[in-house]
């Protein structure tokens, strides 16, 4: 399409930016939502912070009892596969589709492993009673039960991030076969790579928050 | 001529033969607001609705038509439908989703499909909303602000009405993010920001209020979800939780909502007054940074609320200061408008008429205000009827005035037709009336101490509750007024021309009702939004849009 001109009284032209196929305006928008994403976080993080406060000595000694081998290896797997989607955006760029499909694949995989740990991870604490409003949690210090309370929906609203990925992730899979990204068009693909680096980070400060301060 | 939107449009899927469709599926801004105005409408008099049947029982003391528990969820149904529902999307939505890209000289805002899914979600917001009035224990009874611990051990059905809320909310940030990609990517070439019109500036300064306050309510209200679901015990007392703390992220949201209701509607006024005064607007930098000095400043005085809450002196002391400073640059944009209107040749027009008494409402509003933001008299207000009419005078006095100005001023623009002035100016003065006869009287109720929310009242207030039925009458009246000046504008009015006020900003230029994508070409703006040479438009576009003088 050709590029739409404005004139001023001289006559100079100059360039009209269009809503369609609007580069910057879709990166400028995702950067946005990142934004209102970080503000939800924020609060959680607020949150953990005055009770971290609070009850310093009963957020250590509940921390201890998470397992920091099993929430170690999903913050090693989660380096890893934001690596692999950054990868995959740039041989994107290069014109390496078939690199770039599998290296996104690669990601998906890695993401779903990460869920199954973090599922066992649940599933052993639900097992031994400690989930949100049971009668063992709920018996317990104030600082325990706000701990998990805390625990429990810090790190299932970052799980939901994750399946959400996976699904962005699918998705881009599938714009590839049908030829909706390619290398003169990927601002999905930049700002899907964009999205899993901020499930990331997240999981970055989560993870000294909610393992390590017990060690 | 290019058909106007009204008879062609393009939608998600395409073209559609379906009139119903082709609506419900339009991606074209245009289409998408008039949507939002119609169920804005449509909720604001359900609203208004159950107003005038809460005024109805409190026009006698003692018990006559409703049980209390029935005004308790009326209430809350008053402020939930008109604060979520309605006034929070409102101007933005509706006028703002119409005039932007106009203003901007852009064919639509920056990403029109996420528009049409703001405006699903809305209706989803609104249908689980009201669903909650057949379904479960009965509508919420908690008030609007949803505050724990009531709101966990309530056994009315506060979950749905949740659910709506974090459901607005999205579809709020969706529009706000939509609009700063918008305002910074789609001006017309030329347009710097200090070209922009102010309608534009508000909906900017809005718009970031948007995308920064509603993630944390949206997360404080699927925290309070979770706690009734699950129990977490973040704001349960009884498990350690901390109730106060729900209110600081309530209101660390719902502050600046207020300014999201009102810096929009600012914007109005400040497009009004130029085109009937006939001159360029007093301080046109003054008002654009003051709107987002008001955005910034918004932010840092949620405290205010919480003054009989049990938070610290110094807390109290610092909050009340800084609630102090937001009427700096809101008197800034007070004493420009006035500035404005100085010397001007002033035209009643009832674009105008309303709002100038919207600048006076605001102003009762907002020196109260003061007072309430005063820690002393605060303490003795608090939750009064004095706070009532602070918040109606405010926002019912001067956004809704200021919004159906607006309304009154695009109506030209949006329709393609002109409304009968006679009846628009009686239906003005119905409502300036009764407005100050519903709610001045509350002042002086509350300041001698008559609480708020309760369904009954001593009868020595009596006197203002009757004072105050007579006014909400009135206004009601004059609201059906104005739905019936529309209507007949619609049917019978005359056909408006493309500029019919003499403005200046883009819109004015482009045919009425515009025509699908806008502009057939995009101007180069080398003017600034408001420039009148005695009294007529200094600048004209031929029909190519490019300047000819």
């Amino acid at each position: 399409m050709e590029q739409e001109m404005a004139y001023d009284r001289q006559g100079k032209s100059y360039p009209v930016a269009d809503f369609k196929d609007d580069y910057s305006g879709d990166k400028l928008g995702f950067w946005v939502f990142l934004l209102t994403e970080g503000m939800m976080f924020g609060v959680l993080f607020l949150l953990y912070g005055i009770y971290f406060y609070r009850h310093t000595a009963m957020f250590a000694f509940s921390s201890a009892d998470l397992n920091i081998w099993l929430g170690g290896t999903n913050t090693v797997l989660l380096l890893i596969s934001t690596y692999t989607m950054g990868v995959a955006t740039l041989m994107m760029r290069q014109g390496k589709l078939k690199l770039s499909a599998m290296l996104v694949g690669l990601t998906i995989f890695i993401a779903i492993v990460f869920l199954g740990i973090k599922a066992s991870e649940w599933g052993v604490d639900i097992s031994h009673g400690i989930y949100p409003g049971s009668k063992l949690l709920d018996a317990k210090d104030t600082g325990e039960i706000l701990f998990f309370g805390l625990y429990f929906v810090m790190t299932g609203l970052h799980g939901l991030h994750v399946i959400i990925g996976i699904a962005l992730m699918s998705w881009v899979l599938l714009l590839m076969r049908s030829g909706g990204i390619h290398p003169e068009h990927t601002i999905v693909m930049k700002n899907v790579t964009l999205y899993w680096d901020f499930v990331h980070l997240i999981w970055i400060v989560l993870f000294p928050l909610l393992y390590m301060i017990g060690v | 001529m290019m058909p106007s939107f009204y008879y062609e449009t393009h939608t998600i899927f395409g073209t559609h033969k379906s009139k119903i469709l082709q609506w419900i599926f339009s991606i074209d801004h245009k289409r998408i607001a008039i949507l939002y105005i119609g169920v804005l409408f449509a909720l604001f008099f359900c609203a208004v609705g159950a107003a005038l049947t809460m005024r109805a029982e409190l026009f006698f003391p003692g018990q006559q038509l409703i049980q209390a528990q029935t005004y308790n969820q009326l209430f809350t149904f008053h402020g939930v439908t008109m604060i979520f529902l309605f006034i929070v999307p409102g101007i933005a939505a509706g006028l703002g989703n119409f005039i932007l890209p106009l203003m901007l000289g852009a064919r639509d805002l920056s990403f029109p499909r996420l528009n049409l899914l703001s405006w699903w979600l809305y209706i989803l917001g609104v249908v689980v909303a009201l669903s909650s009035l057949v379904t479960g224990a009965g509508f919420a009874d908690t008030g609007w602000t949803f505050y724990a611990p009531y709101s966990i051990r309530t056994d009315s059905h506060v979950l749905s009405t949740l659910i709506a809320a974090f459901i607005l909310g999205l579809s709020s940030i969706l529009t706000g993010l939509n609009f700063v990609v918008t305002i910074h990517r789609l001006r017309a070439p030329g347009m710097d920001f200090f070209k922009m019109p102010l309608f534009v500036w508000g909906l900017y300064a809005t718009a970031w209020i948007q995308v920064l306050a509603t993630p944390v309510i949206g997360i404080t209200l699927i925290l309070v979800i979770l706690e009734r679901t699950l129990g977490i015990g973040v704001f349960d007392p009884s498990k350690g939780g901390d109730p106060i703390l729900f209110e600081h992220l309530f209101w660390i949201y719902s502050h600046p909502a207020v300014y999201l209701m009102i810096l929009p509607g600012f914007g109005i006024i400040s497009e009004v007054l130029p085109v009937f005064t006939r001159r360029t607007i007093f301080g046109y930098r003054s008002i654009a940074i003051s709107s987002a000095s008001i955005a910034g400043i918004g932010y840092l005085v949620w405290g205010h609320h919480m003054f009989t809450s049990g938070i610290s002196d110094i807390a109290r002391l610092i909050f009340s200061f800084l609630t102090f400073l937001v009427a700096i640059p809101t008197g800034v944009k007070i004493f420009d408008w006035l500035a404005t209107l100085y010397k001007g040749s002033i035209v009643l027009a009832t674009p105008m008429l309303w709002i100038l008494g919207s600048i006076v409402n605001f102003t009762v509003g907002g020196l109260t205000g003061l007072t309430l933001g005063a820690l002393g008299p605060d303490i003795h207000l608090h939750d009064t009827y004095f706070v009532v009419a602070h918040f109606h005078y405010t926002i019912l006095g001067g956004v809704v005035f200021m919004f159906i100005g607006g309304m009154h001023y695009w109506y030209p623009k949006i329709t393609g037709k002109m409304y009968d002035e006679v009846k628009g100016r009686v239906a003005f003065g119905l409502m300036f009336v009764g407005f100050n006869m519903l709610w001045f009287p509350m002042f002086i109720a509350g300041f001698l101490g008559n609480p708020r929310r309760y369904f009954d009242y001593l009868p020595t207030f009596t006197i203002y509750h009757q004072l105050s039925g007579i006014g909400a009458l009135l206004v009601a009246l004059g609201l059906l007024l104005v739905l019936y000046t529309f209507y007949k504008g619609l049917k019978e009015g005359k056909e408006a021309g493309p500029n019919p006020w003499r403005g200046t900003t883009l819109e004015w230029h482009i045919p009425s009702p515009p025509p699908l994508e806008n502009f057939s070409k995009i101007p180069y703006v080398d003017f600034d939004p408001y420039e009148y040479e005695d009294g007529e438009p200094l600048v004209q576009l031929d029909e190519n849009f490019r300047r000819i003088r």
